[in-house]
């Protein structure tokens, strides 16, 4: 089910970016309304829908509810395949890559009309995996910050880390403060996590240059985040267990735990896996690797993607701006959906003018949030990562488990994505 | 001869006073041992859904919490009552579902039982095989064959793929072949009745107990598939159960997963299943012949 069109299909979809776009004229007018149906996860997306449906009657819109996930990735691949996949998708940045090899989405920069300028360059970047052509529509975004507990960093006499020497510094003081209290953890269950901290420091994991693939995975900056992580492991400075686990709930719950390297949409899980402690976060920017620098990297965020099996393009396209940098619409899906809206005019939009319900005491949350974005690191995404997140996860897992060599881990990530691609016909340079 | 069906042998005499037995330990800790591991996780689930939120990762794993009610509350206000939804077309696949392919099962197993006709082996080799094809590696091609005839997201896309059972023909056939003798099936032949009739007023009723048996297989088989209504559907009114509580759980990740009610879901969703079990579970008590020659 993962059958993947070649480089042939890949180069072809990339390179007749111009082309594609004027093939597809719909006519539809005299058919009565167009209907579109849309896969997407984010809760609340019906309600939003509403509003254009009410305002649109000749474009109606279906909103047809779904797990989110690489599950959805394979089951729209295969859903293309039989000619069966919905106008639009909702569809994770990292995963456009793949979606694209696959002959699922259409090139839209021919139908869309200055949509560019509302987005950073950084996640635009995406969206058009560096090409002419223009893939989705950026909807949220997951700019990374660093979350600490206040009330517990006054209390054991901590400052907040501005570069990853003084992260260091705090996670050590920490241990000696108390034997049994951690900064932070290093989690192997989330390749996305570490994915933000390897772009914060520079890496660009995949790259294409015409038909060659260019892999760097296991690169300078990759290797120093890698290294770093694994030394705190060694050194039992952060502790080496997964997030999101009943166990981790608790020790973020009770305080065993001070921080969480996370991204813009951590109160939501907070108030969930700690609801005890609304009120003592506080949230800060990423520490650094350069001093005084604004990077941070991405983790999570998602695009709305116009498939080839669509009929109506136009229709299809007209309704994705609509959803992504119409103020209305933008204001519903933070209040609606609690999305953090990629569009940069909605960050500092009226719907987002008070902090989260989990940070009333930090009333410029997302003002701060908004500064934090400028910075984010570009990303560039391979048509394989599934395959090299799946070979993170096990790897890491067992390098963290066994306070072993974080750097042999990384190559081991970084051959297993090479031999992938290798064997499913792209053309990789190293 | 229908007379025969389903009364249910009165409990046979113990067969004369036994020496008082000796438990026997070995076995019996085995026993208890296996029941211990197939009950804590239900236990887990049982009390899990009885915690709030803020209850569930925070106090003992085993303690009831204080939530149930307010859980069963927001589980039933989640998107206007949609899990019932859920539920209701999880009682259609599984209901119509088992009840046709057990259908099917018994009118192949019988066939196959009863008949000798040329490639009968062949048929039955080749069902064999699928008993031996997990459903799973089938999804796909059964999902783009469904496209071709634009059948996909349809209550039909989801019945059809169940309606052949390999396993249940093949316990229908073994089940047939016991309890349907061939002396029962001549008799009735020489009686003046026709194939049809035989097979529905003789050999049904014999064969109820492995219908049963096939029909609770297919129906617990069906309200647990996940892949096959993951790949058929993509219309959220349509999905089963299983399907709209793996939604819940994968949300996004600027959304916490909502556990409470997927916890919640996870412990009604069991219960028509045992509801079920508790109901049917006495036509088990039939032996093989009951009702048949006695020889």
């Amino acid at each position: 089910m993962h059958q993947r069109t070649t480089v042939a299909a890949l180069t072809a979809a990339l390179t007749t970016a111009a082309l594609a776009g004027c093939g597809s004229s719909d006519g539809g007018g005299s058919d009565g309304p167009v209907d579109l149906t849309y896969w997407a996860w984010a809760p609340g997306m019906e309600q939003v829908v509403e509003l254009w449906n009410e305002a649109n009657p000749d474009i109606q819109v279906t909103v047809k509810e779904q797990a989110a996930g690489d599950d959805l990735v394979t089951r729209t691949i295969t859903a293309a395949q039989a000619g069966e996949a919905p106008d639009l998708v909702q569809a994770e940045y990292q995963a456009l890559p793949t979606l694209v090899s696959n002959d699922v989405l259409a090139d839209i920069s021919g139908e869309l009309d200055g949509a560019e300028e509302q987005f950073a360059p950084g996640l635009w970047q995406q969206v058009t995996l560096g090409t002419d052509a223009v893939y989705a529509l950026p909807q949220d975004s997951g700019p990374m910050m660093f979350y600490y507990r206040e009330d517990l960093f006054a209390e054991y006499g901590l400052e907040v880390p501005t570069t990853w020497e003084e992260f260091a510094d705090t996670a050590r003081a920490v241990r000696d403060a108390d034997p049994d209290t951690y900064l932070t953890t290093f989690s192997a269950n989330d390749a996305g996590l570490f994915a933000g901290l390897a772009q914060q420091a520079g890496a660009r994991w995949w790259t294409a240059d015409g038909e060659t693939w260019r892999v760097a995975i296991d690169d300078e900056a990759t290797r120093r985040v890698a290294e770093f992580w694994g030394g705190l492991v060694a050194e039992d400075a952060v502790l080496n267990e997964p997030m999101y686990t009943p166990a981790w709930n608790q020790a973020i719950n009770t305080g065993e735990q001070l921080a969480w390297v996370s991204a813009v949409w951590a109160p939501g899980t907070l108030s969930t896996a700690a609801p005890d402690t609304a009120g003592s976060w506080a949230m800060a920017p990423l520490p650094q690797w350069e001093e005084g620098g604004n990077a941070t990297g991405s983790w999570g965020g998602s695009t709305t993607a116009v498939t080839n099996d669509g009929q109506h393009r136009e229709a299809a396209v007209e309704f994705a701006t609509w959803l992504n940098t119409d103020p209305e619409a933008l204001a519903a899906l933070v209040t609606e959906g609690g999305i953090y809206p990629a569009a940069t005019a909605a960050q500092t939009g009226d719907a987002l003018a008070g902090p989260p319900a989990f940070f009333e005491n930090q009333p410029d949350f997302y003002a701060r949030a908004a500064e934090i974005a400028q910075g984010t690191a570009p990303a560039s995404w391979g048509p394989n990562v599934n395959v090299a997140y799946g070979a993170f996860n096990d790897a890491f897992a067992a390098a963290a488990e066994s306070r072993g060599d974080f750097a042999e881990a990384l190559a081991t990530v970084h051959r297993a994505t090479v031999d992938d691609m290798e064997s499913h016909g792209f053309q990789v340079a190293e | 001869m229908t007379t025969a069906r389903v009364t249910p042998q009165a409990p046979q005499a113990p067969p004369a006073p036994r020496a008082p037995r000796r438990v026997a330990l070995l076995p019996t800790a085995a026993l208890l041992l296996g029941a211990l591991y197939c009950l804590v996780p239900v236990v887990w689930v049982v009390m899990a859904a009885t915690k709030a939120g803020d209850e569930l990762f925070s106090t003992f794993t085993l303690a009831p919490g204080t939530g149930l009610l307010t859980n069963i509350a927001d589980l039933n206000a989640y998107r206007d009552g949609v899990y019932w939804r859920w539920m209701a077309n999880s009682a259609l696949y599984a209901g119509v579902g088992a009840a046709l392919s057990c259908a099917v099962s018994a009118l192949g197993g019988y066939a196959l039982a009863v008949y000798r006709f040329a490639g009968r082996e062949a048929i039955f080799g080749v069902l064999l095989t699928g008993v031996l094809m997990p459903p799973v590696i089938l999804a796909v091609p059964q999902y783009l064959l469904l496209a071709e005839v634009d059948l996909t997201d349809h209550y039909l896309s989801v019945l059809l793929p169940v309606l052949l059972s390999p396993y249940g023909i093949y316990l229908a056939r073994i089940y047939a072949a016991a309890a349907v003798p061939s002396d029962v099936v001549e008799a009735a032949r020489m009686d003046g009745a026709g194939e049809w009739r035989i097979f529905r007023a003789v050999a049904l009723p014999m064969m109820l107990p492995g219908l049963v048996t096939i029909f609770l297989f297919q129906f617990v088989a069906i309200w647990n598939n996940f892949l096959l209504p993951f790949i058929m559907l993509s219309d959220d009114e349509k999905f089963p159960m299983t399907l709209g509580l793996y939604t819940l759980l994968n949300q996004g990740s600027n959304s916490p997963a909502l556990y409470t009610l997927v916890i919640t879901g996870s412990l009604l969703a069991i219960v028509p299943l045992v509801a079920l079990f508790l109901l049917i579970q006495r036509f088990w008590s039939l032996d093989l012949l009951s009702g048949a020659v006695k020889s």
